[in-house]
């Protein structure tokens, strides 16, 4: 082959490193989008992605909220699944036989109901060497604190993320919430207590109502709203805490095909999770993936990471 | 189940407001059973986000022409158009790329062969009952069609059950074709006349909460397919729960309609809240 050909043919380096971990691109899914990752293997595979991050865990399974859970809004969906989950004993038992078989990082995602649970739930983790890092979800109500919720309160998350930081042996990726004022604060919060990378946002809160019944179209009343509907509020905020914080910051929300990857990393995310997409088209992270690619080789880009934080302003 | 990237073979508006679709799909009728469904993405650009679930009618192959060419498979839909998704799906035509996952899902039990079956449908709710009546009448089932529906636009295919040895019977709200009522009345009386039979159901569910009361009161079996909203149709998102029997505040179970589903058991259900609600039906008669 001519040196010319080789050079032409020389595919751009897709890997990042998050809180220590390597990941061959930076795509992954985001929790709750993916199941276990085991419903998704008739469509992709996966060893193709990043990484997998699981539904989120806690301590003793969760039934989650009475139904009809979702409904379909302008380009997005509201849902209010209430973290329904097979809890920690039967993810070990059940879901990681599967896991371990894929060669490829899994991120386990987790919550607990009180500060000691979230602290158990870390403890846990550490016992399934399978298990990359952890994503400590700070979105769910704090019970004991009367319904304030760790992730909108910079105590309160910075409490939460000191214990679980002393409680896991592991890498330790913080979710963030979008439902508040400035996200910075709670970034540069939860970086203090320990963080070793940040991933925003989850889902904004709305509400949708069915106008011949007057009824909330869930039956939670209020739910969580993801897809391309919140991109641009996703993208504000992951520029705004990669301003922020020195950790590497995970991009999502919204995300649906390359051209909106691209966008998260260019200010700034050193990787991105998909969610709703996943839903929309189930092969959808193997097209970003591709897609990314493309978009290097045609800028003439070797390495992921000149592109990263490329932001021109 | 695979992820099918394929096209539109026809297309068909067969009574006001309910379409015929039929789709390439090679080698999907291997896997398929009676009662199982696809989620079929509208179109490629959003909105609509999410796919939308349909009932598998029938698989098939169309006849061999003259290309010398292996005939082609194809997967059938029969849809009512409701909204938004279903709107953009009546335009599609001969040829239109599409994308669908399928077969999805558990669908009906026909293991037992014992006795009669007796299939009830509410309007869009025939839809996976024929091919159920098929695999039935294969079994060797003497098999009987109750169809329900508020006019007699609503009364689809009732020649292709006939084809496959059905015995029909029709009810319509407004008597404007067969026996003037519900379906249910129709259920009783068929009841107290074949008492060692099988009841299958799928329809609106204040329909099937009607089904369910009477197979308790005749102690007949019964597996009633239910249409929850969905937006992964493959156990991902737990969007798609229904309550299952025993469900309590303190130990609620929810089961997936998707996965665990959309056939279930009768008995295996909390009947408590379904059609209990105002919830509209659109998607059924
Ligand atoms: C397993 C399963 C199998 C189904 N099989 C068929 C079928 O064979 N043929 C068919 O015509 N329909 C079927 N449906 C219902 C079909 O999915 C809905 O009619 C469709 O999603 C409506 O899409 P839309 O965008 O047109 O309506 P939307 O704009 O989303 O909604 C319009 C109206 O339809 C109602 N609706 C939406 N989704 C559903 C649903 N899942 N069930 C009941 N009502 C709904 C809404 O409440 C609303 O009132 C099935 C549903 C499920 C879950
Ligand atoms: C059905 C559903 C379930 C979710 N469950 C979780 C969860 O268990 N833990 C979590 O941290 N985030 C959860 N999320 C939030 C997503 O991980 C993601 O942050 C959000 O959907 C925004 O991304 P998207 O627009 O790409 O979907 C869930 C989202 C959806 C739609
Ligand atoms: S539709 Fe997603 S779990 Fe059933």
């Amino acid at each position: 082959m001519s040196e010319l050909k080789k050079d032409i043919v020389r595919r751009p380096d897709m890997s990042v490193e998050i809180a220590g971990i390597k990941l061959r691109n930076p795509v992954m899914p985001a929790s709750g989008t993916f199941g276990y990752g085991e419903e998704y293997t008739p469509f992709i595979d996966m060893e193709k992605i990043g990484a997998i991050v699981t539904k989120g865990l806690s301590l003793k399974p969760k039934a989650g909220n009475p139904t009809p859970r979702i409904a379909e809004t302008v380009s997005g969906m509201l849902n209010a699944i209430g973290l329904q989950n097979v809890g920690i004993d039967a993810f070990i038992q059940h879901k990681m036989p599967f896991l371990r078989t894929v060669n490829t990082p899994v991120i386990a995602n987790f919550f607990g109901n009180t500060l000691e649970e979230y602290g158990e739930v870390a403890k846990r983790l550490n016992d399934i060497p399978e298990i990359a890092a952890g994503e400590l979800n700070i979105s769910c109500p704090n019970v004991k604190q009367g319904g304030i919720v760790f992730g909108t309160d910079p105590k309160a998350a910075s409490e939460v993320v000191a214990l679980v930081r002393k409680n896991l042996q592991k890498p330790l990726i913080v979710k963030l919430t979008p439902n508040v004022t400035d996200i910075t604060v709670v970034a540069r919060a939860v970086e203090e207590a320990g963080a070793d990378a940040i991933a925003c946002i989850n889902t904004l809160t709305g509400m949708s109502v069915d106008v011949n019944t007057r009824k909330p179209r869930i039956a939670n009343m209020t739910g969580g709203l993801s897809g391309p509907a919140i991109r641009p509020v996703a993208v504000r905020m992951v520029h705004q805490v990669v301003q922020t914080v020195s950790v590497p910051v995970i991009g999502i929300g919204g995300i649906v095909k390359a051209m909106d990857a691209l966008e998260f990393l260019i200010v700034g995310a050193k990787a991105v999770q998909v969610g709703t997409a996943n839903f929309v088209d189930p092969t959808a992270m193997i097209s970003i993936i591709e897609g990314i690619e493309e978009f290097l080789v045609a800028e003439g880009i070797d390495d992921i990471h000149d592109l990263i934080g490329s932001l021109k302003f | 189940m695979k992820n099918y990237r394929t096209k539109i073979i026809s297309n068909q508006e067969i009574s006001p407001g309910y379409f015929r679709m039929k789709i390439l799909a090679p080698g999907f009728g291997e896997n398929a059973h009676a009662g199982q469904f696809i989620m079929f993405r509208v179109q490629r650009s959003l909105p609509p986000l999410l796919r939308r679930p349909f009932g598998i009618f029938r698989t098939g192959f169309l006849p061999a022409d003259c290309d010398g060419l292996p005939p082609k498979e194809f997967v059938e839909i029969v849809y009512k158009v409701v909204g938004s998704g279903t709107s953009i799906m009546a335009e599609l035509h001969e040829g239109d790329k599409v994308e669908l996952l399928g077969p999805l899902g558990n669908g009906f039990d026909c293991t037992s062969r014992k006795g009669e079956k007796i299939l009830v449908g509410g309007g869009i709710g025939l839809v996976p009952l024929y091919m159920l009546a098929g695999e039935l009448v294969d079994n060797g089932c003497k098999v009987r069609l109750l169809m329900g529906g508020r006019t007699r636009d609503d009364i689809l295919a009732v020649t292709e059950f006939e084809r496959l040895g059905v015995e029909t019977y029709i009810s319509t709200d407004d008597g404007s074709l067969g026996e003037a009522g519900l379906v249910t009345q129709v259920l009783e009386r068929k009841l107290q006349k074949y008492p060692e039979t099988e009841v299958f159901t799928c329809g609106p569910m204040p329909m099937l909460a009607a089904v369910h009361d009477i197979c308790v009161k005749y102690k007949t079996p019964l597996q009633v397919s239910l249409e929850e909203s969905m937006a992964c149709g493959v156990g991902a998102c737990l969007g798609c729960v229904v309550k299952g029997a025993g469900h309590t505040e303190e130990k609620p179970s929810y089961l997936c309609s998707c996965k665990v589903g959309p056939v279930f058991k009768s008995q295996y259900l909390d009947w408590s809240a379904i059609g209990k609600t105002d919830k509209d039906c659109g998607g059924c008669a």
